[in-house]
Parts: structure tokens; sequence; C-alpha cells
């Protein structure tokens, strides 16, 4: 076992290159156990369910490309990537946080019920599944870049943004917002979804109430920016004022009308 | 508002010579049948009756009875009235119609087309009263090989084994959630469970924190919606359900009416008061075999390989192949649930056309299983339609290990089969989360009955076997030379693998 | 007592071989390939490399690979690969392949015969020129006809491929063994396809392992058509006969089908994978009107349920994910060379340089030629 020094504090080194997973995560669990706080995961390649159901205070930082599942059902955890995560980061997660320096794959946060996951770059398809909220810890999912169709499908609490950082936006009427794909927002029945710029009707597949405001105007928005810039260490101030759509669900039962309820 | 064509489905007829106005008929109805008129007397509303026996049984005086309306018109074998009332409400609200409970369409019950051996002369029976009589099970993966250490006569096992469960009767309370049943319903269930030495199962409702006495005996599901799972929950389960499917609607998700969902019920599945529960029709990180892989592994991961996996499945046409894919993605557990399965709410015209007999299920499973080595390493479950201790000795003589009683055990507190699980409004207390009506079951006194009837369902168990002269349940997993079908043509009885009777051994 | 163990084992395997070809068994799977546009050829070490990264997602019950540029040497004849149950079988196959070529060459694929591959079917390649050509399409026509009667004797015989200068090996095994097994790294090839299987059943059997040939296409798939039945039920029409129960081979034939009458790749992938009607609505003219008479006069080919697939022919390589993205498939770029596979961590096993990372959206064909002038092109 390395010991190293980033940023003035001790971290235990793991060279993770070519180790199994379960190998790889069993050392994780009995180091986390024996109450180490700071890991450094060096050249991690599509290793699976790094931190999966891990609770504590640790802090995991991984170097290479996170494999799927990463944190799956986690609650604590701080877990930082140096590039990008594959499928399913923070799936069923319900505290801590995920902090990606690239990019996100598919169903990202699917079903997450708490803590934080920011996304420098842009985040794969069916983002933000399901996700739900816990009152103690609200569940944030923020994206840096795009994220692809089905954003926000059956959402029912905590917040998703999405800020397309390096996308100069000109919408015209009915143009497609480039910062997501289809069918957002479907079945979405709790919570609340910020997209940089404005959204055509088509995009949307859920029934929502939309409206416009700016991180100036919106509290909550300007505060889950703030967070994501300093956990990245990123200026956004220039997004202060840029316009955003906040969609929120119109009822908490999208389907009700589908079915014959009478006895 | 126009007049509604759908006629009531029940008369209810009160013999106003024995009715003392005691007006029970009208608090006792979670329907709102019954009223006081102006003139003091008591009245049904026909239309809202779903025969749930809840006043006929409670009225003091024995006035009531309810009785099916069948004069509905020109109904013919093809147009049944079921089929014309079907046709009037969907052209009034326009939606899929809902329903609960399991299927009760008149498809083949294969149990009823399958008989049971005994004993005579040339082997003995035995006689349960006195001599000992195991029905002890486990659940759990096993090694193909058991690696035994040390030189003869001091030999030990070489390692652990894989976790396992211990059952005391080979049956198990199916998963039901808490939001389709009352939290007394669990409560009842869980204490039944931990008094017979069985599980219970949280559905995917999440776990209520007064089910932590009980979490020995307590399955926990993951299902698509995800409620209530963290990693608390996964360390309170002794085993992890991935629930894919349900036999009452294979294929589709679910959705607890938000009418059902209250503070509590939102607060253990995290999400809003009075919203929805949805649960999407699949799990969207199981798109393919690999998928469910990974899930399996995620959880596993998540628990240090300390607990059992179990992945349920509706009994659909390609169980079989199904199955043994889920073996091969690391389940521990296999279980199916038939046709028959219930459901606390699904559309109607899903739970009555999609699915498998359970019976045919197994049966094809654990042959498939056998075929390619692998039965021998995992559990098999079966679920869905369990009537008696009859049909649960039948399932396990066809290959399960053990049988979830989800039907069954509601029966026991109480329940009359009405199907309307989806309104919430249970006269019964079961399926509703009303205050004034979740009251009538009392948790202390549901789990006697529940013990009563598993007490029941053993006694009979231990005596079918001694009968067969089999004193161990190991001895009927599979034992399908102790069937024998009646009435069945040659290719059912290939799919069921049993004999014809009056075939011999 | 052992060696009865075993023999009980061989036997039950012997059983599948044949039971797995005679009813259609889901699976799920890995997939990976990469072409270098300058025509260079790489060895298939390469693409072992990537599929054994991505063991997880398979279960050693069949894997396979596709390469084209291996033969250059024989470019311009037609390479049969075969699987055959018996030096018998080969015979029959021989007869059949005669009626319409003249065999140049045909031996045996040199494999190592190794632990469970021991017990291998034969596994033969000829290379063949055909006999008379009436027509310019008549060669489909006859490579067509000639594998549907080779494949009608399946499970005994199947053709693993038959494309010029292509060859496809696969078989039962991971896909560090069946690599292994086929000595892949003996082979260069200038675009390569890979595939990991995880049959829901039994030992798996060779012919129904990926990748999955037609003429100058070759197939690897990730997902499960639920459309199988129907697919099916439209190529009956147009002569071809589904013989090896696995969904795949309805991918192949669609693709095989829509080549044949010269329809170009892009419009290919808008069959497999069609907009949905509300997304027509929302085109210009004429592609609107193009794309509404693909979905009319093909909708029976629309592959329904999730796919990623990555098809390798003369030249190039396409890969496309069904229209909802129900499988992973990531794209990723180095100088002249492409890369795709179900994992990411799979291209930077063996291109920690790339350049460029990007998950193909769903529906959207990812089409990469290699430039004309590059030895990739036989004519």
């Amino acid at each position: 076992m390395i010991r190293t020094t980033v940023g003035g504090r001790a971290m235990k080194v793991i060279e993770s290159k070519g180790v199994p997973y379960r190998e790889l995560n069993r050392e994780i669990r009995r180091l986390v156990a024996a109450g180490e706080d700071r890991l450094l995961l060096r050249g991690v390649n599509g290793q699976r369910y790094i931190g999966a159901g891990l609770k504590g205070m640790a802090r995991l930082e991984i170097e290479g490309t996170a494999g799927n599942n990463l944190g799956a059902m986690m609650n604590g955890l701080s877990i930082y990537v140096h590039g990008n995560v594959q499928d399913g980061a923070g799936n069923t997660m319900s505290g801590g946080e995920i902090v990606v320096r690239g990019s996100a794959g598919d169903i990202t946060g699917y079903a997450m019920r708490g803590g934080k996951i920011l996304i420098q770059g842009n985040a794969g398809w069916r983002v933000g599944i399901h996700m739900k909220s816990r009152e103690d810890q609200p569940a944030v999912l923020v994206i840096g870049g795009k994220a692809g169709d089905f954003l926000g499908e059956y959402m029912a609490g905590g917040t998703i943004v999405v800020l397309g950082l390096d996308t100069p936006l000109h919408q015209e009427r009915e143009s497609a917002n480039p910062l997501i794909g289809n069918y957002l927002a479907s079945g979405m029945h709790g919570g609340t979804i910020y997209i940089r710029g404005r959204i055509p009707a088509w995009q949307i597949r859920g029934q929502v109430q939309t409206g416009l405001t700016t991180p100036e105007e919106s509290p909550p928005l300007w505060n889950w920016i703030e967070q994501f810039a300093a956990g990245l260490h990123l200026d956004c101030s220039g997004l202060f004022r840029e316009i955003f759509t906040c969609l929120m669900p119109q009822g908490a039962r999208p389907y009700a009308h589908l079915y014959d309820h009478s006895a | 508002m126009p007049r509604s064509l759908v006629p009531p489905e029940f008369l209810v007829h009160r013999d106003e010579g024995r009715c003392t106005k005691c007006k029970a008929c009208i608090r006792q109805c979670g329907f709102g049948v019954h009223a006081e008129g102006p003139d003091d007397r008591i009245s049904a509303n026909d239309q809202r009756c779903v025969n749930c026996q809840r006043c006929v049984v409670m009225c003091p005086t024995g006035a009531l009875k309810i009785t099916a309306n069948k004069e509905i018109g020109r109904e013919n074998a093809y147009w049944s009235a079921e089929r014309l009332r079907e046709i009037w409400r969907q052209a009034e609200s326009g939606g899929a119609i809902l329903t609960s409970m399991g299927c009760d369409r008149n498809y083949p019950v294969y149990f009823d087309h399958l008989l049971l051996n005994a004993s005579q002369v040339t082997n003995p029976s035995i006689d349960p009263l006195r001599e000992p009589m195991e029905i002890r099970t486990f659940l759990g993966r096993k090694p193909e090989k058991l690696s035994i250490a040390g030189p003869p006569g001091e030999e030990r096992l070489a390692g652990p084994l894989p976790p396992e469960v211990r059952l005391e009767m080979p049956v198990m309370f199916a998963a039901m959630s808490f939001g389709s049943i009352s939290k007394n319903t669990v409560l009842a269930l869980a204490k039944a469970a931990k008094r017979m030495g069985i599980m219970f199962n949280t559905g995917e409702g999440g776990m209520n924190p007064a089910l932590g006495p009980f979490r020995d005996h307590m399955i926990v599901q993951v299902a698509s919606g995800r409620f209530g799972v963290d990693s608390a929950y996964l360390e309170a389960g002794r085993i992890i359900e991935i629930k894919i499917g349900q036999g009452a609607k294979p294929g589709i998700g679910g959705h607890l009416p938000g009418e059902k969902v209250n503070a509590e019920i939102a607060r253990t599945r995290g999400i809003p008061t009075g919203a929805d529960a949805i649960s999407p029709a699949p799990h969207h990180d199981i798109y393919s075999i690999e998928d469910l892989r990974q899930l399996i592994y995620t959880l596993k991961e998540a628990t240090d390989y300390q607990k059992p996996v179990a992945v349920k499945i509706a009994a659909v046409h390609n169980v079989a192949a199904i199955a043994s894919g889920i073996v091969r993605a690391g389940a521990d557990i296999v279980v199916l649930d038939g046709l028959r399965g219930g459901t606390g709410a699904a559309p109607k015209m899903i739970r009555d056309h999609i699915g498998l007999p359970v019976e045919l299920a197994i049966a094809v499973v654990d042959r498939r299983l056998r075929e390619e080595g692998l039965r021998e390493q995992v559990s098999l479950v079966a679920g869905g339609g369990i009537r008696s201790s009859a049909d649960l000795l039948k399932v396990i003589c066809l290959g399960a290990d053990a049988a979830y009683l989800g039907t069954a055990a509601l029966l026991a507190l109480g329940c009359h089969l009405c199907q309307r699980c989806y309104t919430g409004k249970c006269s019964w207390g079961i399926a509703t989360q009303d205050p004034s009506l979740t009251k009538r079951v009392d948790p202390e006194a549901g789990a006697d009955r529940l013990v009563n009837l598993l007490t029941a369902w053993q006694h009979e168990l231990k005596e079918f076997m001694g009968a067969m002269g089999i004193n161990a349940l190991e001895s009927m997993r599979g034992n399908r030379l102790q069937l024998r079908g009646v009435g069945l043509p040659q290719n059912e009885l290939d799919q069921l693998g049993v004999k014809q009777a009056g075939e011999a051994m | 007592m052992v060696c009865g163990v075993e023999e009980m084992a061989e036997r039950r395997a012997d059983d599948h071989q044949s039971y797995e070809g005679k009813i259609r068994i889901p699976s799920g799977c890995a997939v990976a390939g990469f072409i270098n546009k300058t025509g260079e050829r790489v060895n298939g070490r390469t693409i072992a490399e990537m599929m054994a990264l991505m063991k997880e997602r398979s279960n050693g019950l069949g894997a396979g690979y596709a390469a084209y540029g291996i033969y250059p040497d024989y470019r311009r004849a037609y390479a049969f690969h075969l699987i055959l149950a018996d030096h018998q079988t080969r015979e029959e196959v021989e007869a059949i392949l005669a009626r319409n070529f003249r065999i140049t060459e045909g031996h045996e694929i040199p494999v190592r015969r190794t632990g469970r591959n021991k017990k291998a079917p034969l596994l033969w390649r000829y290379f063949c020129d055909p006999l008379r050509l009436d027509r310019d399409s008549a060669l489909d026509e006859l490579l067509l006809a000639t594998t549907m009667r080779i494949n009608r004797l399946a499970p005994r015989a199947s053709v693993m491929s038959c494309g010029q200068n292509l060859g496809v090996f696969k078989g039962v095994g991971d896909p560090e063994e069946i690599a292994e097994f086929y000595r892949i790294d003996q082979y260069h090839g200038y675009s390569w396809i890979g595939h990991g299987r995880f049959p829901t059943n039994t030992p798996g059997w060779w012919g129904g392992a990926h990748p999955f040939s037609l003429g100058e296409i070759a197939v690897v798939h990730n997902g499960e058509l639920s459309s199988y039945g129907t697919n099916k039920s439209v190529l009956e029409n147009f002569g071809y006969e589904l013989s090896l129960r696995t969904d795949t081979e309805v991918m192949a034939y669609a693709i095989h089908h829509l080549r044949r009458q010269n329809m170009s790749w892009p419009m290919v992938a808008k069959v497999l994978a069609p907009p949905h009607w509300a997304e027509l609505e929302r085109m210009a003219e004429p592609e609107r009107e193009l794309a509404a008479a693909l979905r009319r006069i093909y909708g029976g080919l629309l592959m329904n349920g999730p796919f990623s697939i990555i098809v390798a022919f003369q030249g190039g390589l396409m890969a496309l994910n069904d229209r909802l993205k129900l499988r992973a498939l990531v794209a990723g770029t180095s100088g002249t060379g492409l890369y795709l596979a179900s994992e990411e961590a799979a291209i930077r096993q063996v291109c920690p340089r790339v350049e460029e990372v990007w998950p193909l959206p769903g529906g959207e064909a990812l089409i990469c030629c290699a430039e004309e002038e590059s030895a990739c092109h036989v004519a």
C-alpha cells in the first residue's frame, strides 16, 4: 500500500489497473471499514460497482473510466472521478456525492433518493429516471453539458439541472433545445427540472407546467449552480442571468385518467 | 350527467322483518352502499355493492343477503354479462378497467387434474402423529460439490457455504407492499412468519420501521420503482428479491393509486403524499440478461455477498429459457409467479389474458434446469394461486422448493375476494389505508388466524407425506412419480412431466 | 466414477447442441469493433483484448469475431467458413457448393483444440469462384441460395461466412477462449467486430454464436429482438430461411435483403430503426415523404426490442442502436481509427489515447467507410 499526498492530505493509493472488480471492491470495503477516510484508485478502467452500498464519510478519488453502477445504493461517501463514468452511476443511491470531471453514461442517478451527482460533461439517455427525495438530504443531479432522451422520466422528487456550459443557445421558435433529447419528463409526478434555454412543447412528454426563470430569480437554482461550480472548481457566474426553463408536474397522478377506477 | 348504462353487478336484499335498524351495515361498508333514508328506513345502493360480504357477516340479525344480478338483458354464450358490462363501462369512462386479486377466468386448473400417491403393502405408510415428519427446507445457492477437509475420521467443512435461509415449512408469505395492504395486515403477516419460522416479503413498498423486530423473517424486495431501497433496507432483509414481474400483470408496471399514499407510505417510499407510486414496467437498468446480472451483483456487492438474491418473474411463454438465464446471471433463488397470482391493482385485460399457470411453469423450468445441470445449484419458489396444502404439495412434486402464499393469506385475514383492492375501500380493513377501516385487522388476532391456517396445512402436509411413506420434505421435491394426471391430453401430461393415472411407477 | 460424470456432462452438452438449434433462445451480450480508414491491417489480438475486458457481459457460452481484409492473397475468392458435424456432412456441403462454385481450395480452419473445445465441431473453409453469372445481381442470389441450402442442414451444418476477403470465427466459449482457439492473432484485418454472448440456456451451440454473416455483411448484436416472429415472416417472402433460431439471424438477413435492393447504409438504418411517427411529422419534405415511405414499405423489418449492432461490410462499419437506445454503445476515435464497444473501458483498453469518446444516440447510425483508395476495396 502506497500513501500519497494530494492537496496537503494523505491518501491511500490502490493501484487498480487490471484488478478484477470483486477484489478491488473488497479492498475498498476493507479499508473504509478500517477507518481510512481518503482513497485514491489509480488506473481504473471499467471496474464495476465501486463504492456500491457503502456508508460513511470516506472520500474516494478515481483516476480513469469508472465502470457501471458506480456508487450504486450507497449512502454517504464522496466519490470524485477524474475521467468518465459508464452507465448507472449513483443507481438507487440514498446519500453522499458523486462528482465526475468527464461525462456519464445512461441511467445515471436512476431512482436516487438522496445525495448529489455533479457531472461536468454530458450525461447519457434515461438520466434521473424515477428520482425521489429524502426529507433530510434532497436528491440533486446537475449536468454541466447535455443529456439524452427520457431525462427525468417518472420523476417523483429531487432536482435535475442541465447547464449546457459549452453550448451557445440561439433558439428559434419551436426549434429543439440542443441540451436535451426528446420525451423530457415523461410521467413526472414530483420534483423540479431546470434546463437552460427554452424548450418547445414537442420535446416534453410529461404533463408538466413550465415557466421561465433565471438563477438570479430562483434561489434554489442559484444554489445548485454554485454547488456545482464549487464541486468542480468552475466559474459559472456567466450563467446567473441566463434563461432557464423550470418544469414541475401538473399533478401527482399523471396516469389516473387512463384507468377506470370505478368499483 | 348522462344516465349510466352499466347495471349493478350485485343486488342487496334486506329482510325488513329482521332488520333492527342498528345501522351496523352503514358503519361496516367501506363502499358506502347502505344509507339511512328520510323515513328512517335503511336502503342500499346496489350500484356500489362489490359483494365483499362484510355487511352480511356483521349484521347482528342476519337480515342481509347479496345476490349476483343476472338479469341484465340478452346475454348469450359468446357475449357474456361480464363482456357487456366491460364495454358499457369503458364507453362511459374511456379508461382501462382495473381489477384486483388473481385471474378468475375459466382456464384449466392443472392442480385439479393431478392426483397424489399413497403407499399400500409394498412400502409402509408412516403415521405422522407418532413418527418424526420433517418439513423443513432451505433456500439459497448450493455448491455443486461440498468441499470437505481433514483426514478420514476428522472431516470438517473446508470453507464457508453460500448464505442460506431456513424455512420450518415450505411456504412463505408473498410480496405484498405496505401501501397495497395496510400496516396492520403487514404486521399480522410478519408476526405469523416469525411464529411459524418462515418468511414474509415487504413487497416493493419499502420497510416500515415497525417491522424492525421481524427482520430475520423478512424478504426485502427491489422493484423497478426502487421505493425505500437503501443500504439499511438491504441490510435488514434476509433475502433480497428483485421483482421483475408479477403473475397478475406480466410485463407491465404498477401504480399504487394516490388515494392510498398517505403520509406514512409517502415517507416509506420517498414520494409526495397523495402522488401515485409508479413502478415502471421494466427496471430501467435491466434491458437485457447481462443487465440483470449487473443488478444481482450490485446487490451482492452492496451487501458483501451475505444474502441470497432471488429473482421473481411472471410465468410467461418462454419461462424456461428465461429462468435458465436468471440462474446463469447469478440468482440464488428463482421465483415463478403464475397466472393466478394476486395483485392490489392490475388492468383486467392484462390480468386475465397473459401468463402461464404456475403448475406448468414450475414443471417446465424444473425440467429445463435439470437438463442444463443447474437445478441443484438454486432454489425454485412457486407462487400464484396455491389454495390448499394439496396444491402446495403438488407444486413441490412438480419441482418447487417452496411456495409463496398471497391470496390464501389474505383470505385467512378475512378477505372475501371482491377484487376491489384498487379502490382502497376494503371493508375488511386489509387493502386500504383508511384508519377507520384498517383497525379492523388486529395484528395479533390476524397472526393467530394465519398461524392456525399454516398449522392446519402443516398437519395435512405431514399426513400426505406419511401416506406416501415419506418423512422428509427433501424426498418430495421434484418427485413427479408421486403424481398422476387425470383428464389431461398427452401433450399436457408431457409438459407437466407426469404420467397418466393408471400407469405404474 | 469420475469418468461417468464427465461422460454425462458431455452427453448433456451434445443433446443441447441440437437442442438450441431447434428453439429460439434469448441472449444478452457485449459487442466491439474497429476499423482503420487507411485500410491498415490490424492483428486480431486487439479485438480479443477489447472483448476480454467486457467478460462480465457474457457467460462463456458463445463468442466470435469477424474481420475484413484477412485473405489478401485470395481476395477475389468467396471464402466459405463452415461449421460441420462430421466428414459425411462435409461431403454433402461440398456437393452443394459445387453446384454453383468451383472450389479452388478447401481445408480445416487451423484451430487449437484444447480444454473444453477438444470436441468442437469440424470447422472448414473453402475458397470458391462462381461457376457462371448471368446478371450482376446473380452473385448475391447465388450466395443466398447456397447459404440457405447449407443452413437447411442445421444444426449439422451452417455457414459462418461466405464473403470476399471476409472471415467469421465463432463458437461456444468465452471471447478469450474463442480467440485462442481460432488463433485470432494469426490474422490481420482492416476491420474487426467481436462478440461475447450470454445465452439464457444450455451450453449454447456453435451456430448460435455471433457474428452472423451473409454475403458481404457480418453482424454482432447485443439485445433481443421482440419482433423476430414478424421479421421472420417477412423475410420468408424473399427466399430467406431462418434455420439458425437466433434473433440476430433476422438482423443479418434483413440487412442483406435491403442491401440487395441497392439501399444505401443510411437508408438501411432508417428501416431497421425508423423515426417515430411524431418525429417524422416534424421533418421537412422530401425527407419526410421518403422516411414515411420507408416505414410503410419496410415496416415488417423494423427491429423492435433492445439492440445495439455493429455491421462489418466491405470497406466499412456501421453501428446502430434501437430507436429507444435500450442498449449501450460507445464510439471513440483516434487518428484514422474508429472504435466501438458496449463499454467505454473496452476502447480505452486498446486505445488509451483515444481522442474523443461519445455514446451513440438511439436510431442514429454511425457509418464509417474506408478511404476510396485504401486497400479495403477489392475492385
